[in-house]
């Protein structure tokens, strides 16, 4: 094994004790404790001292083994993964809709899966949107968010 | 005999038509979803949860039960045919299965693993049936620290078992329980860990932890690694029935690997990993054709086969009974209960007769549904596994999301299940096992809420965990399941230096 310091492995012990002092830190602001046994607190310091053994381990393992070698990624398909997710936050949030949501999802995530034909795939989203919507309002009687093309349904 | 009466009463729950077509759409939809390879049980039963809201409880659990085991039936598909088993209990089934598949024998493959599932899951829950009034009875004496020492044990068997890293296995199972202290304290009403962002005072959904972990993380792993060939499905070529041979080769390994799941799985160890490779390990050694074994033995497929569906029975038991989770499906499953304010455990049992019994008797009825439609089936599901990759993996994403759009449509929740999904993703990259973080979620309030209740009793006193023999047991079980793989590590390294 390599004697230089793992760095995913660093990376993660650090973001477990960072964790743990959030929790410690938020745990110290309660007010309210109980007369008898443990208050609303006992549980954040115990989940607390646990992240911090776990994060302290993972830098014995980031000086060892280090955590398993990863293959290399494709950031590209996880880009459009990715982007497809934020623009489905942002379709919802700005009111545009759960079928152009959907849309968006299908064909980016297709996109980066490897298909290289994102008109029709935005269309055959737009058409599962579509159904699903209808479905869940009418069988289920659940209602999806609704933006303009939504309306034009009902 | 009251278990016989109150499964006859059950049974007259679930043969009402409208219960009968319900757990049939269980079944259909568990087994549609459950083939789609990277679809394992868990994600099945998230996925389709939210089609369940508006039912009443006892039908949408019906259905709930035909999701699960319709979903068990449909991963073992998968496995053979496409060599890629949507969870690990389905590992050993892939072993041997894609390789009968391979010689041309995917149907009898298909065939011991529809039968040897029915047969065990039959079996168990003849098992769950008796087991359940049993264990009710002596879960009504059992105190909060009684409970609270039984979640411990489930939390270290949980994370050690999963993953072959028990501090990879712990940190994913404290990252779930740190997830469960968000919200509204339910003793004192105190919002921990919410930083003022009203969505979070209800605290995190399990099913949104579920699908983003599962769904999403799986999505975008699965992506990052795309330009790998794709699995290529194996053909079903010849026969799709059992020889006289098969069967004669099938009917022992269906019975063992009961006798291993049932028990494991109804113990708070769960999992359903131990008992099928324990299956698998012990057919090859009775198996008369050794040599047949990694060539594709029957036995290799039936075996585990039924383990893993006895152990998906067994885990009902601490479902039901104690109201303990002990898989991440029966976390969801439980979560399920819990939309309709439905606590499992003894007091369902006396309260609710009608749904438990109900529940019971429609995990027969699903079973017999599902060897039923699964045989005749078996050309549609395979049309299913053709479906392209992209527009799979896109329409998972889009039945992800729909889920959450469905019950709570906040760009707050939607950036959770995505922020959830990119932790997955890590957390496969870098070998966590992401179950015991579904399971810290669900059951670390629990544990939590029993601790305090039982130090008020005992009056702030600690030792109460310690004076009670119950308790007393189950946390030097807890103890030893923890420090024991640590220990082993050790002495094996020992001996590794003197050799």
């Amino acid at each position: 094994m390599s004697r230089s310091i793992d760095r995913p492995a660093l990376i993660v012990g650090l973001l477990l004790l960072a964790a743990a002092a959030i929790v410690a830190f938020d745990a110290s602001r309660q007010t309210i404790t109980s007369n008898y046994g443990v208050g609303p607190t006992a549980m954040p310091y115990v989940v607390c001292a646990g992240l911090t053994v776990l994060g302290l381990a993972h830098f014995i393992v980031a000086l060892k083994d280090g955590l398993p070698k990863p293959e290399d990624a494709d950031g590209k398909a996880l880009l459009w993964i990715i982007g497809g997710l934020v623009g489905l936050v942002a379709c919802i949030a700005l009111g545009g809709g759960f079928i152009i949501a959907t849309a968006l999802i299908f064909a980016c995530t297709a996109r980066g899966f490897g298909r290289d034909a994102l008109i029709i795939d935005l269309v055959i989203g737009a058409v599962l949107g579509t159904v699903i919507y209808i479905v869940f309002l009418k069988l289920l009687t659940l209602s999806l968010p609704a933006g303009p093309l939504e309306a034009l349904l009902s | 005999m009251d278990t016989l009466l109150s499964l006859a009463n059950g049974f007259s729950v679930a043969f009402e038509p409208s219960k009968l077509l319900f757990c049939l759409i269980g079944v259909f939809l568990g087994t549609a979803v459950g083939v789609l390879p990277g679809i394992g049980p868990a994600l099945t039963v998230a996925l389709l949860l939210p089609v369940t809201f508006k039912l009443d409880p006892a039908g949408s659990l019906i259905m709930f039960a035909g999701i699960y085991y319709g979903g068990m039936y449909g991963g073992s598909t998968t496995a053979i045919l496409l060599n890629a088993p949507g969870e690990s209990a389905s590992l050993a089934t892939a072993l041997e299965g894609s390789k009968m598949a391979k010689a041309g024998r995917g149907g009898p493959a298909l065939a011991t693993a529809a039968i040897g599932s029915f047969v065990a899951g039959l079996i168990a829950t003849i098992g769950l049936a008796f087991l359940a009034p049993w264990l009710v009875e002596l879960a009504v004496k059992f105190g909060p620290w009684d409970y609270f020492a039984l979640m411990i044990v489930a939390f270290v068997t949980v994370s050690a078992t999963f993953g072959d890293s028990p501090l990879r296995g712990l940190t994913s199972l404290f990252l779930g329980m740190l997830l469960g202290l968000i919200g509204i304290d339910k003793l004192t009403g105190q919002a921990r860990l919410t930083f003022g962002v009203p969505e979070l005072l209800n605290g995190v959904e399990v099913t949104t932890l579920a699908v983003g972990l599962f769904a999403v993380g799986e999505a975008l792993y699965v992506a990052s690694k795309r330009w790998r060939e794709p699995e290529e499905i194996i053909p079903i070529k010849g026969s799709l029935w059992m020889n006289k041979q098969d069967w004669k080769r099938s009917w022992a390994p269906w019975l063992r690997g009961t006798a291993f799941g049932f028990p494991i799985g109804a113990l708070p160890a769960g999992g359903a990993e131990v008992p099928t490779f324990l299956s698998y390990s012990t057919e090859k050694k009775l198996c008369k054709y050794p040599e047949e074994f990694g060539k594709g033995a029957i036995e290799g497929v039936a075996g585990p086969e039924a383990a893993n569906n006895a152990s998906a029975a067994g885990t009902l038991v601490p479902l039901l009974t104690l109201g303990l989770p002990t898989s991440a499906t029966a976390a969801i499953m439980l979560a399920g209960f819990q939309q309709y304010g439905l606590n499992p455990g003894p007091l369902l049992f006396a309260e609710k007769p009608d749904l438990v019994w109900g529940l019971i008797a429609s995990l027969f009825v699903a079973n017999v549904m599902l060897v039923i439609l699964n045989l005749p089936l078996i050309g549609l599901w395979v049309r299913l596994l053709a479906i392209p990759q992209p527009w799979l993996y896109a329409g998972i994403l889009v039945f992800a999301t729909m889920g959450t759009l469905a019950v709570n449509p906040s760009p707050v929740e939607l950036g959770m299940l995505f922020g959830f999904g990119y932790l997955g993703y890590l957390m496969r990259r870098y070998d966590y096992p992401v179950a015991p973080m579904v399971v810290g979620l669900i059951l670390g309030p629990m544990a939590e809420a029993q601790l305090r209740r039982a130090l008020q009793i005992s009056l702030g006193d600690p030792m109460i965990l310690l004076e009670n023999p119950i308790s007393a047991t189950l946390l030097g079980i807890a103890f030893i399941a923890l420090v024991a793989p640590f220990v082993m590590k050790g002495l094996n390294k020992f001996k590794a230096a003197e050799d």
